[in-house]
């Protein structure tokens, strides 16, 4: 939690020396409260006052990476309950378990790994596999993890085990460069369990049983104790609304009140028998705050509509993903080619650009500015209005790489057509589809591809 | 053992109960349906009373719908070419309440009649026991046309009419007032929009008891995250005493999940994108459970097999409630 001036005021020597560069010791706190300078401008500072200013500084939950490379991923440092009081910053991983004698653990790492779907320009994969302790004895967990890590080379991983010899093993066969997260020290085995994550430098899950958030206090004491500083905490399952109860209140508590040892990433078994109940648990857990999150069904479809929600609500509300307006050349285009209008809000874009490349028929794609804003949303506030859609094809330069005059508009702004004619002399007005799905046909149709 | 303390948020206002149905004065409703009640965020029982589970409703057009997703024309397969049957397999499948649109009264749709209309809506309504919410064919005059006609053939069912907004709602609200029904209040995406309407709605003396709140759905992929934003901001400002945001809010799912590619496409599109029949159904299932999360307390879908997966989700969180 952050300490008002007053609090830090009484940190200070209050010797009002002015090296600093301010006045009075007091006026160096409420400018330190503000962030607007630093502590070591002053030299007087003890341990203790600098102790409880690091403490007071650090976020209120801590960021924690797992795994190693290019795929490592980092959860936590949120600062908010509500996406919309500012931005939630770091998306939760999305990790499918696998369980440790599964006959086919090799072939689901190797899928889970190579899982990738494509929005809005971006790349959206799956972040890691949990490989759960199933039977057998610590080296035979050794091996199914040695075999998920040649299936999946760099794919971060949970280690799930309640066994520290299996874990130990496992880690000391190699697996510890992966730095995954160990899950989970709970009241009978943390001593083990943090010396194990101690010794291989890997995140620890601590796990309480449900309802029980003392218990995870207690736990996060000890083994922050112990020397773990890089925890991600499980409340236990129970059922959607306690879960969702569970997760709150831990929220709350780290973001509200501050408690220290509640501030960490969360960690959310979504896993349900069927994928349909998986996807309710999963989507919840997006939704409402958590940093790692387990599904045991690698469903695409379940898996693509997960990916796209998380990259949802995890975007800035304050600014909605766009691309650059200007002219987009859609394969090899021509004079003869189409000329299709939109606007730069990157869902627009993406949508409409995919499916003339679909369509395959080159083609002229002018955007836009139109602040990042979809069609009707642009067209509603007067971002995208005839006069707009004048200036971009006249500042595009589209009108000397063409030999025809032909524009074609999104289906959804048709009542536009007359005034556009009339902004734009000479050129014929034309009405595309309504959506983008049917810009295939149209092209086909209407341009005769 | 440490004690922990855990912050409970006082909150002084609360959600509007609201009834769809009757089954007197009028009314031949054999159950009804009351949302709203809520004193807390959605599903923290711990901090405040829950006294109504969100409620679904699926879908039902008066005419075959050409443009719907092959998924869904094959799921519901004879019974799209009729509203009546439609609507009783809708409640067989788990439906709470019916939402009916009268989409063959559009002039580009088959231009019928107020009079076809309120035939239909009298076939649905003696179909099933469920109350209804009718919305017209989505073009303000033939809107106003046929949502006064069947609010009047059909006083004292406590129907919920849609769509009522700015540009027509004195005379949704005029038939709504005097007939004995519900609007429902539709703005797009914005708070300040949503507390005006409630407002024009209020002064028209609609007791705000009948009226839900449509504060416009974007589907998973296609505008959802400013749903979520702007529902969660409602719910805040409603729990903290604002009156004109503390109507129930109702959400399309069905009809922009299934509108959009991925509920469409069964061809051409990645092998990451899964099998259309999945993909469909986890489009609808995923945009509904996140605006549960943000508010939502009654959820129009078109999939029997999303009804299946939300009642199962609902009777998870309403447990103990
Ligand atoms: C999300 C959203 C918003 C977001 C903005 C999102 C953004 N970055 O643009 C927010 C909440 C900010 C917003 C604000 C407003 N919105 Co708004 N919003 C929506 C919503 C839910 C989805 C829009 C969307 O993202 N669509 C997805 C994109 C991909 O669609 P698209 O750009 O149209 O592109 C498709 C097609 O047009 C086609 N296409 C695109 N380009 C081209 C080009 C060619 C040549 C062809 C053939 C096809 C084609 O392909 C795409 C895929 O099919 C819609 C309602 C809905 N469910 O659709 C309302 C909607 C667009 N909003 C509306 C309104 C009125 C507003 C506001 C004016 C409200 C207000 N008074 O404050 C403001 C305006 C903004 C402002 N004041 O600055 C209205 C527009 C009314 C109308 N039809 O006239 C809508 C339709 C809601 C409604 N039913 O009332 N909105
Ligand atoms: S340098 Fe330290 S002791 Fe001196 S005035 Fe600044 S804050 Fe006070």
């Amino acid at each position: 939690m952050a300490l008002t001036g007053l609090q830090i005021y009484k940190l200070l020597p209050k010797t009002n020396c002015k090296e600093c560069g301010f006045p009075t010791c007091l006026a160096f706190a409420m400018k330190l409260a503000q962030k607007g300078t630093e502590l070591d401008k002053c030299p007087y500072v003890d341990d203790e006052a600098k102790t409880a200013l690091d403490a007071a500084s650090a976020p209120p939950i801590k960021l924690v990476a797992i795994g190693a490379g290019e795929r490592a991923f980092e959860i936590g440092n949120e600062i908010v309950l509500f996406r919309h009081e500012k931005t939630f910053y770091h998306q939760p991983g999305l990790v499918v378990r696998v369980k440790s004698d599964d006959p086919q653990l090799a072939e689901v790492a190797a899928r889970v790994a190579s899982y990738e779907v494509e929005r809005v320009g971006m790349k959206l994969r799956l972040d890691g596999l949990a490989v759960e302790h199933a039977g057998g004895d610590a080296a035979a967990y050794a091996a199914a993890v040695a075999a998920t890590r040649a299936a999946a080379p760099g794919l971060p991983l949970v280690l799930m085990s309640g066994d520290a010899a299996a874990l130990d093993a496992a880690l000391s066969g190699g697996a510890a460069a992966d730095r995954p997260l160990v899950h989970a020290a709970a009241a009978a085995n943390w001593q083990a369990m943090a010396d194990v994550a101690k010794k291989h430098g890997c995140p620890l899950a601590i796990r309480a049983e449900a309802g029980d958030l003392a218990g995870l206090v207690d736990l996060s004491e000890n083994v922050r104790g112990a020397g773990i500083e890089d925890l991600v905490l499980d409340p236990g399952t129970a059922g959607l609304a306690g879960d969702l109860v569970a997760f709150t209140q831990l929220r709350r508590l780290a973001l509200k009140k501050g408690a220290r040892a509640l501030g960490f990433p969360l960690f959310a078994d979504a896993g349900a028998p069927t994928w349909q109940a998986e996807l309710a648990r999963a989507t919840q857990a997006i939704a409402k705050y958590a940093g790692v999150i387990i599904i045991d069904h690698l469903e695409p479809a379940a898996v693509y509509a997960l990916l796209t929600l998380r990259q949802n609500v995890y975007t800035d509300p304050q600014k909605p993903i766009q691309v650059e307006p200007k002219l987009y050349e859609v394969g090899s285009a021509g004079p003869d080619s189409p000329v299709l209008i939109t606007t730069n809000f990157s869902l627009t874009y993406f949508s409409v650009s995919g499916e003339v490349e679909g369509a395959g028929v080159p083609a002229w794609l002018l955007v836009a500015d139109s602040d990042g804003q979809s069609v009707l949303t642009a067209w509603a506030a007067g971002k995208f209005d005839a006069e707009k859609i004048a200036k971009t094809v006249k500042d595009s330069g589209i009108e000397s790489r063409i030999d025809h005059k032909k524009l074609v508009l999104p289906g959804h702004v048709a009542g536009l057509s007359g005034e556009v004619e009339e902004e734009l002399p000479g050129w014929q007005i034309m009405v595309g589809p309504r959506d983008a799905v049917d810009i295939p046909n149209y092209l086909k149709n209407v341009w005769g591809a | 053992m440490t004690a922990v303390e855990i912050p409970v948020e006082k909150w002084s206002g609360a959600v509007r109960e609201v009834t769809l149905g009757s089954s007197y004065g009028g009314g031949t409703r054999t159950s009804t349906v009351t949302v709203g009640g809520e004193t807390s965020l959605p599903f923290l029982g711990f901090e405040g009373a829950l006294p109504h589970r969100p409620a679904l409703a699926v879908e039902v057009v008066d005419m075959k719908p050409a443009d719907w997703s092959p998924e869904l024309v094959a799921t519901w397969g004879d019974d799209l070419s009729d509203p009546a049957n439609w609507a009783a397999r809708a409640v067989e499948e788990g439906a709470d309440l019916i939402a009916l649109k009268l989409r063959s009264c559009h002039p580009d749709f088959g231009d019928r009649s107020a009079t076809e209309a309120r035939a239909t809506v009298d076939r649905v309504l003696a179909a099933v026991g469920v109350p209804l919410i009718v919305y017209g064919p989505g073009t303000a005059d033939k809107d106003n046309e046929v949502l006064v006609a069947v609010a009047e053939a059909t006083k004292g069912e406590q129907l919920a009419l849609g769509l009522c907004e700015e540009k027509n709602y004195r005379t949704i609200v005029a038939a709504a007032l005097g007939n004995g029904h519900l609007v429902i209040a539709q703005t797009p995406i914005d708070v300040n929009l949503a507390k005006q309407l409630n407002i024009l709605i209020s002064d028209m003396r609609l007791p705000l008891e009948r009226v839900l709140m449509d504060p416009n759905t974007g589907a998973l992929g296609y505008g959802l995250e400013y749903t979520y934003s702007v529902m969660e901001r409602l719910r805040l400002a409603a729990l903290m005493g604002d009156a004109m945001t503390q109507q129930p809010m109702i959400c399309t799912i069905g009809e922009e999940s299934w509108r959009q590619k991925e509920g469409r496409a069964a061809t051409d599109v990645p092998e990451a994108w899964g099998e259309l029949a999945e993909r469909g159904v986890a489009w609808e299932v995923t945009t509904a459970m996140t605006l549960l999360e943000s508010g939502a307390d009654i959820l129009v879908l078109r999939h029997p097999g999303s009804v299946g997966v939300l009642r199962e989700a609902l009777d998870d969180l309403t447990k103990g409630a």
